[in-house]
């Protein structure tokens, strides 16, 4: 048996997923014995074998025009069943929370007038559109597709980052690092049960055409891509792929008379739902930038008329402004009537002269966000910056205090990673993706966790150097897997209790009795036809128990 | 489909199959560069770059024709730069083409940015190119499904045969009637065999222009494709059937296939190079036709695709 792990140390003050001191955590015990009967050897072969799979694949991302393998570590993290729940009502809630505040704010604004966020934190986001105000979202949906950062701090609680209700991305490589993974350690799979990922395509098309525009029995889904020089293009083809649905670029699409068409070899044909993975700025020049040509002149017209939907919708990115992330918390009491499962990373608003003295006063020890930012730009850790970047800083948060926040340096949790033979604690975050088709917010079992490969570093974005690693959710024992319940059946926990036949588990879960939507009694799915049809429980939509 | 993917499959078949031909077409050269003693090295260079379209350099040698039509990626008329061009199309049509096809061709083409094709004895980079574009082809006709944008491929595949057999055959003229001439070109169109079979081993110029050129059961003659080529724009448009219009493409397709079928032998050959640069100016304007009936719909002022 070979030493793998041994000379392993965690980081001082930092949660390590693995070990517990000189321990591994009972989760990771499997994959600690079957990784350590592989020579070291091997192991490099193998990991070799997932850097040279990505590239024959083509599963990039693009940094400037240039296409780059994105990387995959080795080493899973796992997720035992019981901490997956609670991270999963935690992101639902937060999904329901960021849509009763979207709803209510291109609406009636009455959060502002129970004083629960001022009106003018939200009209100064850069990313708040009054041209979306009054745009009824087809099936009340704004948020189709959510991504939730969670980091874990010092003693193991997984904390909300930031939001991602805009144009999440990451998906993709949630699919294709499964795929890799089994067939690079297929011994370590079979010594665990883990909750399969492959749904997520499914789910995300039943959502989108739920969502489309009233009247309509058969939409047709288009995914809306800025083209092959985008970071994403190889999620954008992906999902399109997988869902079966028209890649297109704006140029391919059309809006005439409010309804927006795509040009075919055969002429126009109608559109009813576009998943965009364009940003706002650019997704109509006749409302945003003129010199765009990514977009489709007359879109948001034919999205205000109600003739197609636009997911996610315009204008969701004033969700994402981390100044209105530090009201998130208050925003869950105000509509959803509950207590956050997930809590925030403590932040101080520099708007706020009370706290903006004391950041002012410890810079050298806080992390500083712009507001707006994404990809990691901008951040500046206090303890690792020069005298003058923080002299320089200080300087930018005087003259506009709207635009930053300031938060501890939290020391994201670390996970083994294999580096140049060994293995390494280095950081890591994920990102959780949900799906609301409106009826119910769906979050896939694991997510995308992303890790910072130089040493001690902190930022895990991929624009920084960061790769992935494949996030297992353990099935706990009232899960049945996916081969039990056969053909198109959506696996999904069991309900409380032991392991039921397939035919009384069809009749168990599709009872109608009200029950909470927690992650322990879902309703089930079934595709039929290409219709997907949700039998049982349904989601009070706000405000009952999650 | 959409008029951008439909034009990116097309371009994906016609540079794959440019590629092979290519291959093709250097491997049965530069043997007979090293075989034949007497033979003219720089004549036979110039002869095949005339053939290829490139205005021949000062010094027509081995290493250039290699450097300009194998592995110099900047080259127009390269390998490098045909399957780098099948690999951009297939990227922007990643969600159409099979993810067999798509692995393979960037496969291919990660090779080639390692400077595989520069690397290699040329032989074997010919042989590797010949293996990788047959592969595409095959797991184009055997992962896809076989509807428009399939028969998109195919076209492009076909109408890119007919002016790279019309250019073999233009090579082989410009090599002053050596004797060998013919035989190297049936070589270099991959018919050697399928000629011998059928004509035995009574070689002739005539009967090796009429087995290129006129042939119907070999896939690789002018006759075949043309009849592959104006089958596929049938099923992309049954109308044309019964309306036919000025300038298109089934339609110019359809008179190239009348001229081959009634013109005589005699006729022919009474000026072959006339007669190819005539077969490339129809693959040209068909290639026009096609394109302003099924692509334009997406033509948009920043297309960065497949160049015409």
């Amino acid at each position: 048996m070979s030493q793998l792990f041994d000379g392993y140390a965690p980081r001082p003050s930092t949660y390590d997923e693995m070990f517990d001191g000189g321990t591994a955590r009972s989760g990771y015990l499997g994959v600690r014995r079957q990784m350590e009967r592989l020579a070291p050897e091997e192991m490099s072969a193998r990991s070799d074998y997932l850097s040279s799979t990505y590239l024959d694949q083509g599963v990039t991302f693009d940094i400037g025009g240039e296409e780059r393998p994105f990387p995959l570590d080795i080493v899973p993290r796992l997720i035992e069943g019981d901490t997956w729940s609670t991270v999963e009502s935690g992101v639902r809630q937060r999904v329901r929370a960021l849509e009763a505040f979207l709803a209510d704010i291109y609406g009636e604004g009455q959060v502002f007038n129970d004083r629960v966020i001022p009106r003018g934190v939200v009209t100064s986001s850069p990313h708040f559109l009054r041209v979306a105000k009054g745009i009824q979202p087809p099936g009340q949906v704004r948020v189709h597709v959510a991504g939730i950062d969670l980091i874990r701090d010092a003693a193991g609680t997984f904390r909300v980052l930031e939001d991602n209700v805009r144009i999440p991305s990451g998906v993709s490589y949630v699919m294709t690092n499964r795929r890799a993974m089994s067939a690079a350690l297929p011994e370590v799979f079979a010594h665990h049960r883990i909750r399969p990922v492959s749904q997520y395509p499914n789910k995300l098309l039943s959502a989108l055409r739920a969502c489309a525009p009233s009247g309509v029995t058969d939409p047709t889904v288009v995914v809306l891509t800025p083209g092959a020089y985008n970071a994403a293009y190889f999620e954008h083809t992906l999902l399109a792929r997988l869902m079966g649905v028209r890649l297109v670029e704006g140029r391919d699409l059309i809006a005439q008379a409010g309804r927006v068409m795509v040009r075919t070899t055969h002429g126009l044909h109608p559109v009813d739902v576009i998943y965009r993975r364009v940003d706002d700025d650019f997704l109509d020049p006749v409302h945003f930038r003129r010199d765009s040509m990514l977009g489709v002149p007359g879109l948001l017209n034919a999205a205000r008329a109600g003739n197609v939907t636009i997911a996610n919708a315009v204008g969701n990115g004033v969700a994402d402004d981390k100044l209105v992330y530090t009201y998130v918390p208050d925003l869950i009491r105000y509509y959803l009537g509950q207590e956050p499962i997930l809590p925030n990373v403590d932040t101080w608003r520099l708007e706020d002269p009370q706290h903006r003295a004391e950041v002012l006063d410890r810079l050298d020890e806080l992390v500083v966000k712009p507001v707006d930012g994404a990809g990691g730009k901008g951040i500046v850790i206090g303890p690792r910056a020069t005298r003058q970047q923080l002299d320089e800083l200080r300087a930018r948060l005087l003259a506009d205090p709207r635009g930053w926040i300031a938060q501890p340096v939290v020391q994201l949790s670390t996970v083994p990673t294999f580096i140049n033979g060994r293995m390494a604690p280095r950081h890591v975050d994920l990102r959780p993706f949900a799906i609301n088709d409106g009826d119910k917010v769906w979050v896939l079992p694991g997510g995308l966790t992303r890790v910072a490969l130089p040493e001690g570093e902190l930022i895990v974005n991929s624009s920084q150097g960061g790769g992935s690693k494949d996030t297992w959710v353990l099935a706990g024992d009232n899960y049945q897997s996916q081969g039990h319940t056969g053909g198109h059946a959506e696996p999904e926990p069991a309900a409380e209790g032991s392991v039921l036949h397939p035919a009384l588990r069809a009749r168990h879960t599709a009872r109608s009795d009200g029950a909470p939507d927690t992650p322990s009694s879902p309703g089930m799915s079934q595709t039929l036809g290409g219709m997907t049809q949700t039998l049982g429980t349904t989601a009070p939509s706000t405000g009952g128990a999650l | 489909m959409l008029s951008r993917i439909a034009e990116a499959l097309f371009w994906i078949g016609r540079y794959i199959e440019r590629a092979e031909c290519t291959a093709r077409i250097l491997d049965v050269y530069l043997q007979l560069l090293v075989e034949d003693p007497v033979i003219d090295e720089e004549a036979t260079c110039r002869s095949i770059l005339a053939a290829m379209g490139m205005a021949a350099e000062e010094d027509a040698d081995i290493a250039s024709i290699l450097r300009l039509l194998l592995h110099d990626p900047q080259s127009p008329t390269s390998i490098a730069y045909a399957l780098e061009s099948a690999r951009e199309n297939a990227r922007r049509s990643r969600e159409v083409v099979s993810t067999e096809v798509w692995e393979a061709l960037n496969t291919t083409y990660n090779a080639i940015l390692a400077g595989e094709l520069e690397r290699m004895r040329p032989a074997d980079a010919f042989r590797l190119t010949r293996e990788r574009t047959n592969m595409v082809s095959a797991l184009a006709d055997h992962t896809q499904s076989h509807d428009d944008g399939w028969q998109f491929i195919v076209l492009g595949r076909h109408l890119e045969r007919i002016d790279m057999t019309a250019r073999m055959i233009l090579a082989a003229t410009y090599a002053t009637g050596s004797a060998g001439s013919w035989s190297v070109t049936l070589r270099a169109c991959g018919a050697a065999h399928a000629f011998t079979r059928t004509y035995r081993a009574s070689e002739s110029e005539r009967a090796a222009a009429e087995f290129l050129l006129m042939d119907r059961l070999f896939p690789r003659s002018v006759a075949h494709s043309l009849a592959v080529a104006g089958g596929c724009l049938e099923v992309l448009d049954p109308r044309q059937r019964r309306l036919g219009f000025g300038g298109d493409a089934g339609r110019i397709i359809g008179q190239a296939q009348a001229r081959l079928d009634l013109m005589s032998l005699s006729d022919l050959f009474s000026d072959i190079p006339a007669q190819m640069e005539q077969l490339q100016l129809m693959c040209a304007s068909a290639t026009e036709a096609v394109a302003k009936r099924y692509f334009e719909g997406a033509v948009a002022p920043e297309w960065l695709g497949g160049a015409l």
